[in-house]
């Protein structure tokens, strides 16, 4: 069955609460997900005290800030720290989110900015999930251009409509905050390729220079790869980019449907 | 040891699902006006004799109409409980035991009900 409840190991014990910094203005509390595969003990919630006026506004400035000045040992992936990358996704004050444009005074519950990890994931250390099925996810959707027309001289073209088609689909960072924000991706993460991988299927599915469309469709016809979406639209609430994974899947299901007819 | 992408792909793709999907729209649509027909007829029943209840099924309006309702509620029903047991029995053998449950539930119930109208019905 389902698990509804966490193993004895994964249980979330007292973390420490770190000092406030000294000659500090303005700070704000973070309340952080800890865990270290090699020390034996469960995961814990450490307290912060973010300086203010020594950092910049977002929460990833304050991950960042603590990680200089209070604990070096706090894990957290960030790159482009400007929501184009997608590693710095993790669930921020109670939704999946990017930690780079997730203003610290955005979250509002009760003061405090509670971070975990993505949820429902594998977690390597800290603030840093297991996305390597996630990642294969999007690999077995094949995104990629698939034709058997012989590659035109120039580029493979395509109308203005066609293009536009394609808006909304493209601009998916793969930060994974949609798929680990899916009750059935939860339950059914092995089986169900997750919002993440199918809007990308859709991307391709709709792209009107491909030519493999019957092929991929066939590919996702599965009670468990496609049909485990049942509309819970958490997708679409997390997505930090605004996207809507969840009318993706729906269109897929019209094509699906619409080619039985 | 398996590699990712190996796991991920399983056994492939069932090739179903769609006619699943399509049949449980279907039978939601078919069950909104015959749902209504039904609550219908019940409230018309209501403290009525049982010569009232089997005149009023003997119609051959009304009988197919509940004989339908029957028919889409037990579909919808069956492939509902089974995306459910899908979604939460991991466990094998139990899942294929709860799916077989549930198709024989399913057929054991619209068996009863249907019968249960034709005998009333037909006033038998």
């Amino acid at each position: 069955m389902v698990q509804l409840t966490l193993p004895k190991n994964s249980r979330l014990v007292e973390g420490k609460v770190w000092p406030k910094p000294s000659g500090a203005k303005e700070t704000t509390e973070f309340k952080v997900y800890r865990w270290n595969p090699e020390d034996g003990i469960n995961p814990r919630v450490d307290t912060f005290y973010v300086d203010r006026g020594d950092c910049g506004p977002m929460v990833l400035d304050g991950l960042i800030w603590i990680k200089s000045k209070v604990d070096a040992s706090l894990t957290f992936r960030r790159s482009c720290r400007e929501g184009i990358c997608g590693s710095c996704a993790m669930n921020i004050d109670g939704t999946n989110t990017l930690a780079c444009t997730k203003g610290m005074d955005e979250c509002n519950s009760g003061g405090a900015v509670k971070i975990y990890p993505l949820p429902h994931m594998p977690v390597i250390k800290d603030l840093v999930p297991d996305l390597t099925q996630f990642y294969a996810q999007h690999a077995s959707v094949e995104p990629w251009l698939k034709t058997e027309t012989r590659a035109p001289g120039t580029e493979w073209r395509q109308s203005r409509d066609d293009r536009e088609k394609l808006d909304g689909l493209y601009e998916c960072i793969l930060c994974a905050c949609c798929s680990t924000s899916c009750p059935s991706y939860w339950w059914n993460g092995d089986r169900y390729l997750g919002p993440a991988a199918l809007l990308q299927a859709y991307r391709w599915l709709i792209d009107s220079r491909d030519e493999d469309t019957g092929k991929r469709l066939d590919d996702l016809e599965d009670p468990f790869k496609l049909y485990r979406c049942h509309t819970i639209m958490n997708c679409a609430k997390a997505c930090p980019k605004g996207l809507n994974p969840a009318k993706a899947i729906a269109e897929i299901k019209h094509m699906m449907v619409t080619r039985q007819f | 040891m398996r590699t990712p992408l190996g796991q991920v792909r399983g056994l492939g793709a069932a090739k179903s699902g769609t006619e699943h999907f399509w049949v449980q729209r279907l039978t939601a649509v078919a069950n909104l006006p015959l749902t209504l027909v039904f609550v219908g007829v019940v409230i018309s029943l209501a403290g009525s004799s049982h010569a009232g209840a089997t005149a009023t099924l003997g119609n051959p309006w009304i009988a197919i109409l509940m004989l339908l309702f029957v028919l889409s509620g037990v579909v919808h029903m069956k492939i509902g409980m089974q995306v459910i047991i899908e979604d939460y029995v991991h466990h094998d053998l139990c899942k294929l035991l709860a799916l077989m449950a549930n198709t024989f539930f399913a057929i054991v119930i619209g068996l009863a009900a249907a019968f249960a109208l034709l005998k009333i019905s037909f006033g038998v």
